[in-house]
């Protein structure tokens, strides 16, 4: 009894309490609502857009007062045979970077962390760190130098070395492009994404060097059995976000690289939704690819969650 | 002190195995700084060499037939000369904007008494996973009216959530009472802001000032999609992007340019470019290191 009358009684005191929290804070209330009213216009807003997958969208008529066309759009989608080729080669040019990206990234935080000279340490890092100011325009263009069948180095290298007779057009030919999309990611992001390893290796206790040294491991034998457990809930962090991140392969690079030759496997999601959606205005259709890839990427970042939880690691949320 | 040298003695014991285990580790780090700086150092050389005399071949880290032509000829165009000025305003502004609202967000959820607090954090938070996709943006800046403006490149991104939460991290640790105290002197929260917590987070500045100027000078797609049929309000990024579609379509046409007497072709107009492009961050970028890679960090552990 006793507990119910103090329930009831606190209930009415806790919403006075609330409106005269709002009043203290009057100021603060007053500085969030441009806040609140920016975020509602420029991300909640457009999520009504998404009705569109659910219609035969045609510009000029009001969202409410289109045909609705039930799942129409998405059973287009799913037996067109461009978004099913689109589809594989988002998920293929992913898996390659986030598999290289990974290897290369955590490689070379372990080869900067046994450089015992800080300034070599310092340069090495430096210059590491400036592809990835550099813009996705500045990198393709320099890809394209470097492969160019007449002038660039690699078809240099490959002549004088007689392992080719012919200069190769790497952009001529569908076999090397994803290779092409997975260097280009790893040599403008290896250096900064090795930063995040690297501080998580220096946070390593010295003690368990020392261990190891009185036990009489190597240096090979360390960076296994210390380097790489310390660095395990980094990467299964690092590995959840990623994953959310599946069905962004990345758009400019195959945007800029990718040519009419080998568009089979350049394309993916975003280029096809910019595609069917701005050059032939078919807004339904194309954020039905959309709404499919925010779904499945809000879906995995979930699972990835879960199944870290039950390997009992740290989680994103 | 004599103790610990003696621990130490074993780490540092010259090996066979640790001398080849620096070796090859060198050897590595070497060949990674080739290949990163290579073909930065090559774009540089073919931007200082003969247009024409580059098309032949051969040149690697040095321009073999010097000439400022093709920086002239960047330089008299004037479609590069608005992108520039385009760029440069939007990069200033944008990075203006952006950094004093994040920040001001960043310091309304990072008060511990504020009722809204976390109503306000998880609307941002989420916007970093949801997203309504290309074309429902769209629409929303044409109905806007923001197609065809300059402000297209400000209003839209102006606030960021991951850079909300790493500023809010740092604002985190910094002790209450600076700001109790200022709060019993009689200053709002306008001023807290302003005189207390904007002076104390200049690291955490500097850092999300660095990202966010990045990435207003790198982009390109916004001014593609929303402002392509604008001239006046073209971007370096992509001049550049034009550029180099136009040299991948027109490689072998050499012929067209000898018939002009011009000695630029399109790839070291290109290179110019590029390096007029790069320039600013490329030379901004190290000083702020020690910045960015703390930042970085304090957002990735914490997001």
């Amino acid at each position: 009894m006793k507990t119910e009358t103090a329930i009831a009684s606190a209930t009415p005191l806790k919403k006075n309490q609330f409106s005269k929290k709002i009043k203290k804070q009057k100021t603060l209330v007053f500085m969030s609502i441009p806040f609140i009213i920016y975020v509602f216009i420029f991300n909640y807003l457009p999520l009504s857009g998404w009705l569109m997958a659910f219609q035969k969208y045609r510009p000029g008529k009001a969202l409410l007062k289109q045909e609705w066309a039930g799942l129409f759009q998405f059973r287009l989608l799913f037996q067109d045979e461009t978004f099913l080729r689109v589809l594989r080669n988002t998920l293929c040019m992913s898996l390659i970077n986030l598999i290289l990206g990974f290897i290369t990234a955590i490689g070379l935080a372990i080869l900067l962390n046994e450089v015992k000279s800080m300034f070599g340490k310092k340069l090495v890092q430096t210059i590491s760190y400036l592809p990835h100011f550099l813009s996705w325009i500045i990198v393709c263009g320099i890809i394209v130098d470097v492969l160019s069948p007449e002038t660039g180095i690699i078809n240099q290298l490959l002549l004088k070395m007689n392992i080719i007779d012919a200069p190769i057009n790497f952009f001529a030919e569908a076999k090397y492009f994803w290779g092409i999309v997975g260097i280009s990611n790893i040599w403008k992001e290896t250096g900064w994404n090795s930063i995040i390893y690297l501080s998580a290796i220096t946070a390593i206790s010295p003690e368990l060097y020392e261990a190891a040294s009185i036990d009489g491991a190597n240096r090979l034998q360390k960076i296994r059995h210390i380097v790489l457990p310390g660095l395990k809930s980094t990467i299964f962090i690092l590995l959840i976000m990623n994953i959310g991140n599946i069905l962004n392969a990345g758009f400019e690079v195959q945007y800029i690289l990718g040519n009419g030759l080998i568009q089979k496997v350049s394309q993916t999601i975003d280029i096809y939704v910019l595609k069917y959606g701005i050059s032939m205005n078919n807004f339904s259709l194309a954020t039905a690819a959309g709404i499919f890839k925010s779904v499945i990427s809000i879906l995995l970042i979930v699972i990835a969650n879960k199944a870290a939880k039950a390997a009992g690691e740290e989680q994103l949320f | 002190m004599e103790r610990q040298e003696k621990r130490h003695a074993p780490h540092y014991k010259m090996s066979f195995g640790s001398i080849l285990f620096d070796v090859i580790k060198w050897l590595i780090l070497i060949v990674f700084v080739i290949v990163t700086l290579y073909p930065v150092v090559n774009t540089l050389a073919v931007s200082f060499n003969d247009g024409l005399d580059t098309i032949k071949g051969g040149i690697y880290l040095l321009p073999r037939k010097f000439s400022m032509q093709n920086y002239l000829t960047v330089l008299r165009k004037d479609s590069l000369r608005i992108a520039t000025m385009v760029t440069i305003a939007r990069t200033v502004i944008g990075t203006i904007t952006q950094l004093f609202v994040t920040a001001m967000l960043a310091y309304i959820v990072s008060r511990k008494e504020f009722v809204l607090r976390k109503f306000l954090t998880i609307i941002y938070v989420l916007t970093m996973y949801v997203n309504a996709g290309l074309i429902p943006g769209y629409l929303l800046i044409k109905n806007l009216g923001l197609l065809n403006s300059f402000w297209v490149y400000i209003v839209p991104g102006m606030v960021s959530a991951f850079n909300m939460i790493v500023i809010r991290t740092f604002m985190n640790g910094i002790p209450d009472s600076l700001a109790e105290s200022a709060e019993v002197d009689g200053a709002g929260h306008m001023r807290i802001f302003m005189q207390i917590m904007l002076p104390l987070c200049k690291p955490v500045l500097a850092t999300v000032a660095l990202f966010i100027a990045v990435g207003q000078w790198n982009s390109w797609f916004d001014a593609m999609l929303y402002n392509s049929f604008n001239e006046n309000l073209t971007t370096l990024q992509y001049e550049l992007m034009k550029l180099l579609s136009s040299v991948s379509s027109q490689s072998g046409n050499v012929d067209a340019l000898k018939n002009t007497g011009s000695m630029v072709t399109p790839m070291s107009v290109r290179a110019a470019t590029t390096i007029v492009t790069a320039i600013p961050i490329v030379c901004l970028y190290p000083f702020l290191q020690r910045y960015f890679v703390s930042g970085l960090t304090i957002g990735g552990v914490k997001e």
